[in-house]
């Protein structure tokens, strides 16, 4: 049980994003390991848990962090397991069988989605995840239920021994709002380990009554969900009701004073008889929610008479205009906003040698998630696919296999350094295990950080989240355990775009199972450190 | 309830919008002010268009300003001028680095600006130089935002930003008088 502090403390107000204001609440409840794969909007997550003198600790893919976190929770310890929305696709193969365990500590995973895609691949709904895995899930609407509801989640995985999803969304990730905080109190670390064989070892025999104990602990939660303090009404004199959570409660509250809200906190499972109860108060009923329309397929399959939205709201995020147009039934074209500029390559980045020489000579390039996906803009426009962490070199080899020989030799993976090592790995080994007749090339652009997100370490850089000294996974020696017999390692600066044209035409028509590591640090670590020798700067 | 205060900040990636805007969300916090402030970080390093929200008054409730409901729109690139100009609300204010400009002294645009001598405006201050010249217009003590400046930059840097918001005061009390 989540103890409330009776500190001194307690009442410390302060502006906190969604992220910061999660792991606030996780240091003050004493959770012994952060671990996650870095990727916006949840990045922040552990950095701050960090900052606050939390231990926190990046993981090469959001798999391991998962297990990672199993194990913790094994130990009897509190866990957090931060990733983005598609970090939990990679994850997902540990969170199904982990809902069938008796997790003993608290495990909560923070899964930050990203309708509208500020910087991702699509705008998958993970509240899907909650139902197809069976664990609870909590929805804050700002920093200060972002604080709330991460002991909340704790307090549901400790009571039902239950991993728990603490989903979020780039809105409440990246909003700074006010947080009272100092309220809790840790929970006491593990002291030994409590063996408990049936709940924890998943063979079909511990396996098929784990299953139905899974069930009957969500049939006890859904029970719990219909009264519990997260399960919320607002009054209000209107007709019309509305039925919401999450960021869009606070688009609703600004879009339409006067309406009766069910705000619901937890979205897995859904108090449908709170819901059944609410609709019947209020002349129509409205659902108002981002992405998939889940919570009005789930009141509607309960014979709940809800109105959603309509299609065209799907895409993208709410806001407080697209509310208004919702609750109104309006369908018409929404206005198009003017086109800012987008982003690009920064103008040293060491990246752009490389697209320039892929570009000039005309290859298939087989992208992936990093600044370098930038590589498909003009004047480049040197990407041809690009579909999730890793999938460069698969989907490179895919390409060969399937092309004629002369187009597949003009196949390329590229990958970056923090990607490589998320899940480029395996993709090698299929290279060595399954070559295609013409060879391959992989180029790892090595900028010595995960760029994207922010410059987060990672194995390969030999440094912890915290920059301290740790044991550094080794690009080309892995490679070369593997099988990969021809690598080279070039600083793109120093060879220029000509040189690195060059050495690619070479490593192709050698037909070899090939890599190239174009290594030179991230134009914006450079810029920093020159900045910070410089002095001032109130970025 | 008292009306909510809305401002939009909005540059380019590296010209300190989201600083800029997290200095203004503290004052207001300061100020005992309910405060909420949001945008979009990730692709903001790259050099791409920039926006940043901040909203303040006794009861805010979303985190973003409706379009066209900002009533001041405070632009640090004035190439960002056409694409956020829809952002503010009819007779809404918008403050970009032209109140520095004085033909007079061979200030024409933002270049002169920066390269004068005799102001402290910088490239990596306008931020702040603008902040001042928003606050003459804002029902926030001047203390709370000076506290909001102090509270975000590191110590060091605090004379030269001190003087360049108090540049921003006075130029923009030059323009309203």
């Amino acid at each position: 049980m989540v103890q409330q502090s009776t500190k001194a403390s307690a009442g410390l107000r302060r502006l906190l994003s969604g992220d910061e204001a999660v792991a606030a609440a996780a240091r003050e409840l004493g959770v012994s390991l952060g671990t996650g794969y870095p990727g916006t909007p949840s990045t922040e997550v552990l950095e701050y848990f960090a900052t606050l003198g939390g231990r926190a600790q990046w993981a090469p893919n959001e798999k391991v962090a998962m297990e990672v976190g199993v194990g913790a929770a094994f130990a009897g310890a509190r866990a957090l397991v931060t990733m983005k929305h598609v970090g939990l696709n990679v994850a997902a193969d540990v969170l199904f069988t982990a809902a069938y365990t008796n997790v003993q500590g608290g495990l909560v995973v923070v899964s930050a989605d990203d309708p509208g895609m500020a910087s991702s691949q699509n705008e998958q709904d993970n509240r899907r995840y909650a139902v197809a895995a069976g664990v609870p899930m909590f929805e804050p609407s700002d920093s200060q239920e972002a604080y709330e509801m991460t002991a909340a989640a704790f307090d549901v995985a400790e009571r039902w021994h239950i991993p728990v999803i603490l989903r979020l969304t780039t809105r409440l990730c990246h909003a700074k709002t006010l947080v009272d905080t100092g309220r809790f109190t840790a929970s006491a670390p593990p002291e030994t380990f409590v063996r408990d064989i049936p709940g924890r070892v998943m063979i079909p025999a511990y396996a098929k009554p784990a299953h139905r104990r899974l069930r009957a602990k969500l049939a006890e939660i859904a029970e719990w969900v219909e009264t519990c303090a997260w399960t919320r009404t607002v009054e209000g004199s209107g007709r019309v009701g509305v039925i919401t959570s999450g960021v869009s409660y606070a688009h609703v509250r600004e879009a339409i004073a006067d309406a009766p809200v069910l705000k619901l906190g937890m979205t897995h499972p859904v108090p449908i008889e709170a819901a059944r109860a609410f609709a019947q108060t209020v002349d129509e009923c409205i659902v108002i929610e981002e992405g998939d329309p889940y919570l009005e397929e789930t009141l509607r399959a309960a014979g709940i008479a809800v109105r959603g939205k309509d299609p065209m709201y799907r895409f993208g995020e709410l806001s407080v205009q697209r509310v208004r147009r919702i609750l109104a039934g309006d369908t018409s074209a929404e206005p198009t906003p003017p086109r800012g500029n987008p982003p690009q390559l920064c103008p040293t980045c060491p990246h752009r040698l490389v697209f320039q020489a892929l570009s000039r000579l005309n290859c298939i390039v087989s992208g992936d998630i990093g600044c370098y996906t930038l590589g498909v803009l003009p004047p480049f426009e040197a990407m041809d696919c690009c579909v999730c962490m890793g999938a460069s070199i698969g989907a490179g080899l895919g390409l060969r296999h399937a092309l004629p020989d002369e187009e597949a030799r003009r196949v390329v993976s590229v990958i970056g350094d923090s990607t490589f090592v998320h899940s480029g790995l395996t993709g090698l080994v299929e290279m060595v295990y399954n070559p295609p007749t013409t060879g391959h090339l992989v180029m790892v652009l090595d900028n010595g950080t995960t760029a994207m997100t922010g410059l987060q370490e990672h194995p390969g850089t030999g440094r912890t989240l915290n920059h301290e000294p740790t044991n550094r996974l080794d690009i080309e020696r892995v490679a070369e355990a593997i099988g990969i017999r021809r690598i080279h390692t070039v600083d793109p600066r120093e060879l220029g775009s000509d040189g690195l044209e060059t050495l690619i035409a070479e490593t192709l028509a050698s037909g070899e199972l090939a890599m190239i590591v174009t290594r030179r640090p991230c134009a914006l670590i450079e810029e920093r450190v020159a900045t910070a020798a410089a002095g001032a700067c109130n970025e | 309830m008292s009306k909510v205060t809305n401002v939009v900040f909005a540059g380019l990636g590296g010209q300190g919008v989201l600083k800029v805007s997290d200095i203004l969300a503290d004052a207001a916090v300061h100020a005992g002010l309910d405060v909420k402030k949001s945008e979009l970080h990730g692709m903001s390093q790259r050099g791409g268009s920039v926006s940043s929200d901040v909203r303040f008054g006794d009861e805010v409730f979303s985190p973003m300003i409706p379009e066209g409901e900002a009533d001041y729109l405070v632009v640090l690139d004035e190439t960002q001028v056409d694409v956020t100009r829809h952002l503010l609300r009819e007779g809404g204010v918008l403050i970009t680095p032209e109140v520095f400009y004085d033909e007079d002294q061979g200030i024409e645009d933002v270049d002169d600006l920066v390269a004068d001598e005799d102001n402290p405006v910088t490239e990596r201050n306008l931020n702040v130089a603008l902040l001042g010249a928003l606050s003459v217009r804002l029902d926030l003590p001047e203390s709370c935002l000076l506290e909001g400046v102090r509270a975000n930059l590191p110590e060091r840097l605090h004379e030269m930003n001190l003087e360049v918001f108090q540049y921003g005061v006075s130029a923009a009390r030059k323009r309203l008088s």
